[in-house]
C-alpha cells in the first residue's frame, strides 16, 4: 500500500528554448489537499498536465498511487478526476446529457442524480450547457471530474472567473470530496482559496518549487516586522517570494 | 474482465458518444437545412434547368444589317427553333451566356457563328443548317421514322438525382465529421475526454455511427422526392440502396476524420476539405459523365470514393443492380473506410 497519492522527481519539460518545468519534485499524501501556487507562466499547468499523464516530461519520473502512466494508464484514468483550465463543454447538450456522457466513461461511480446534487445543479438538469453561468459551468465540469468517484482530483484553476458565492459553493464541493477521503491537487491564483482549502502549498516560479509547507508555516516563516502587530497572509508570503513585477504570458 | 460495470444509469460510451453527436446535430437548424432541404432545392432547380429532351426550342440568333426577312421566314418554318435578334457586336456575349446557341449572319452563303466546344451549340448549328437548306429547296432522299424516348429513367434528371444524393453523402459525411471534431478540439473537449478512461477508438467510431443515423432521411428525402415529384423510377431494392449508401457514408465519414486529424482551426480544415472534394465534384460524374475524361486518367477516377458511390448508386437505383453487381465499387469504398480510419486513429491530435 503506497501512502503517497502523487510522487514526482526531477520533472523537466521544455518548449523550444523555454524551460517550463525545471527539475521539479513533489510528494502529495493520500487524503491531502495540495495547492500549487505561482504567477502566470510559472509552469503550474505544465506540471499538472504531466502529472495527469497528458504531457510527457523530457526528464523525470511520475508515480500516481505507485503506478506509472507508461504501464498503468487505463487503471489510472479510471481513478482520477480531472478539471482542465480551458475546456468548454458542449453548449448544445443539457447538463444531464453532458454529465451522463462523462459518467458513461467510468465503470464505477455515483448515479447521475447524486452528482448533480453534489454540485447543486439538480435545478439545471434540463438546461443547455450554453445557458449556464460561469460558476454553473465550472461546477458542471467538476461534476464531470467526479463522475468516476475518483481517488484523486486534479483541478487546474477551478475558481478563476467565479464570483464569491460560486467560489464558496465550489469549496463546499471540494471539502465534501475530501471528507470522503479523496486527495486533491489544485492550482490557483487565489491565496485565500489556498489558505482555506489546502493542507500544504507549493510555490512554483520559473519551473522550480521555491517554497513548500502548510499555509501557517509559510506565513510564520515570513519574518517581516509588521507581522508582529498583525498576522500576515499567504498573499504576503506569495508576493515576497515571487516579487511584484507583472508576469504576463 | 470486470464482473460488474456500473455506469450510473448511462449507456455504453459508444452509445452515449453517438447520442451526444446526434443531439448536437439536430439542435443545429442550419445543419438540418443543408442536409435535407438543400438536395431537394437542388433537384428542383436541375429539373427546371434541364427539362426532358425535346421539350425546349433551340435558341437561334440572327445578326447583321440588311434584309433578314427571308432568313427569318426559313427558320420560322422549321420546328424546334426559336429565333432571336442579336444586336451587332453582341454576338460573342450572346453565345457565351447561352442566350443563343448559334448565330446566323445573312449572306450567300450565310455565316454560322457557334462555339464548337459546346455540344448544344453543335446541335443548333446542324438544325439551322438543315432548316435553311431545306428552305432553299434541298430534297431529302428519305425521311427516317423517329422514335423519341422520353420515358422516366432515361432522362437527365433521373441520372442526376442519384449523383446528387451521393454528393450529399460526401459533403455531409465529411463536413459533419470534420467540423465537429475541430470544434471539440478547439474547445479542448477532446483533451478533457482523453483525460478520462474513454477509449480513443470509441470516440472516433461514434462519429461514424452518428453519421449512419442521419443517413436514412438524408437519402430517403431526395430519392423520395425524385420518385414522387419527378417520376424517377427506383428499380433496385431498398435494402441494396441502404447498403450502398451505408458503405458510402462510412467511407466519407472516415475520410472526414482523416482530414480533421491534425487541423486546429476551421480555416485549415475547410481548405483541406475543398482540396479533397473539388476534384471529385468535377471528375466523379455527378453532373456529367466521367466517361468524358481521357482513358489514361480513368483508373484514377475510378479509384475515387465519390465515383464508386455515384456509379454504384446509379446502377442500383436506375438499373436495379444487385450488390454483387456493384461489388467492385463497394470494395473501393471499403478501402476508403479502413485506411483513413486506421491512419486517423494513429495520427489524431487530441489536444
Amino acid at each position: 500500500m503506497c501512502e503517497l497519492a502523487v510522487r514526482c522527481e526531477g520533472l523537466v519539460r521544455r518548449y523550444g528554448n523555454v524551460v517550463a518545468v525545471d527539475g521539479l519534485s513533489l510528494h502529495v499524501a493520500r487524503g491531502e489537499c495540495f495547492g500549487l501556487l505561482g504567477p502566470n507562466g510559472a509552469g503550474k499547468t505544465t506540471t499538472i498536465e504531466i502529472l495527469e499523464g497528458l504531457l510527457v516530461p523530457d526528464a523525470g519520473h511520475v508515480e500516481i498511487f505507485g503506478l506509472t502512466w507508461k504501464s498503468d494508464e487505463r487503471e489510472l484514468r479510471g481513478r482520477l478526476g480531472i478539471h482542465l483550465q480551458e475546456t468548454q463543454l458542449s453548449e448544445k447538450l443539457t447538463v444531464e446529457e453532458m454529465l451522463r456522457l462523462f459518467r458513461s466513461f467510468y465503470r464505477r461511480g455515483r448515479p447521475i442524480g447524486e452528482l448533480l446534487e453534489i454540485v447543486a445543479l439538480e435545478g439545471k438538469r434540463g438546461s443547455r450547457v450554453g445557458a449556464l453561468s460561469g460558476g454553473q459551468k465550472q461546477r458542471l465540469s467538476v461534476a464531470c471530474a467526479l463522475a468516476g468517484s475518483p481517488d484523486l482530483l486534479f483541478l487546474d484553476e477551478p475558481s478563476t472567473g467565479l464570483d464569491p458565492q460560486s467560489r464558496r459553493q465550489l469549496w463546499d464541493v471540494l471539502e465534501r470530496f475530501r471528507g470522503d477521503g479523496g486527495t486533491i491537487l489544485l492550482t490557483t491564483h487565489y491565496m485565500d482559496e489556498a489558505q482555506t482549502l489546502c493542507d500544504r502549498v507549493g510555490v512554483v516560479d520559473h519551473g522550480k518549487l521555491i517554497a513548500l509547507g502548510s499555509p501557517g508555516e509559510l506565513i510564520a516563516a515570513l519574518a517581516i516586522p509588521r507581522m508582529v502587530v498583525q498576522q500576515g497572509t499567504l498573499e504576503d508570503v506569495f508576493m515576497s517570494l515571487t516579487g511584484r513585477h507583472l508576469r504576463d504570458e | 474482465m470486470m464482473s460488474s460495470v456500473d455506469r450510473g444509469g448511462a449507456w455504453h460510451p459508444i452509445v452515449e458518444l453517438t447520442l451526444a453527436r446526434l443531439r448536437e446535430f439536430v439542435r443545429e437548424p442550419e445543419a438540418l437545412f443543408w442536409t435535407f432541404v438543400f438536395p431537394i432545392v437542388m433537384a428542383v432547380v436541375m429539373a427546371l434547368a434541364f427539362p426532358s429532351r425535346g421539350g425546349q426550342a433551340v435558341p437561334v440568333g440572327i445578326s447583321g444589317a440588311g434584309d433578314t426577312s427571308a432568313l427569318r421566314a426559313a427558320l420560322a418554318g422549321a420546328p424546334g427553333l426559336a429565333v432571336r435578334d442579336v444586336p451587332p457586336g453582341g454576338e460573342q456575349r450572346a453565345l457565351r451566356e447561352g442566350e443563343v446557341h448559334v448565330i446566323v449572319v445573312p449572306g450567300n452563303p450565310p455565316i454560322y457563328q457557334f462555339d464548337a466546344a459546346r455540344a448544344e451549340s453543335h446541335t443548333a448549328r446542324l438544325a439551322v443548317d438543315d432548316a435553311l437548306k431545306r428552305a432553299a429547296g434541298r430534297v431529302d432522299p428519305w425521311t427516317a421514322h423517329e422514335q423519341p424516348i422520353d420515358v422516366p429513367g432515361s432522362r437527365y434528371v433521373d441520372w442526376l438525382i442519384p449523383g446528387l444524393v451521393a454528393m450529399g453523402i460526401m459533403s455531409n459525411g465529411m463536413w459533419g465529421v470534420a467540423f465537429s471534431l475541430v470544434q471539440a478540439r478547439t474547445r479542448k473537449l477532446l483533451k478533457r475526454m482523453v483525460a478520462s478512461p474513454m477509449r480513443k477508438y470509441e470516440y472516433l467510431l461514434a462519429q461514424l455511427l452518428a453519421r449512419l443515423l442521419f443517413l436514412a432521411p438524408e437519402v430517403a428525402v431526395p430519392l423520395g422526392f425524385g420518385a414522387l415529384a419527378l417520376g424517377m423510377p427506383i428499380e433496385g431494392s431498398i435494402a441494396a440502396i441502404a447498403a450502398v449508401t451505408l458503405v458510402g457514408s462510412v467511407a466519407f465519414g472516415a475520410f472526414g476524420l482523416l482530414l480533421a486529424t491534425r487541423a486546429r482551426t476551421f480555416e485549415a480544415v475547410s481548405g483541406l476539405m475543398n482540396m479533397a472534394m473539388l476534384p471529385m465534384w468535377l471528375l466523379s460524374g455527378v453532373f456529367f459523365s466521367s466517361a468524358n475524361f481521357p482513358a489514361s486518367v480513368q483508373p484514377a477516377i475510378q479509384a475515387l470514393p465519390l465515383t464508386a458511390l455515384v456509379d454504384a448508386l446509379r446502377a442500383v437505383v436506375l438499373e436495379g443492380a444487385t450488390l454483387a453487381a456493384v461489388h467492385r465499387e463497394l470494395l473501393v469504398l471499403a478501402c476508403w473506410t479502413v485506411v483513413p480510419f486506421a491512419l486517423a486513429l494513429r495520427l489524431f491530435r487530441w489536444r
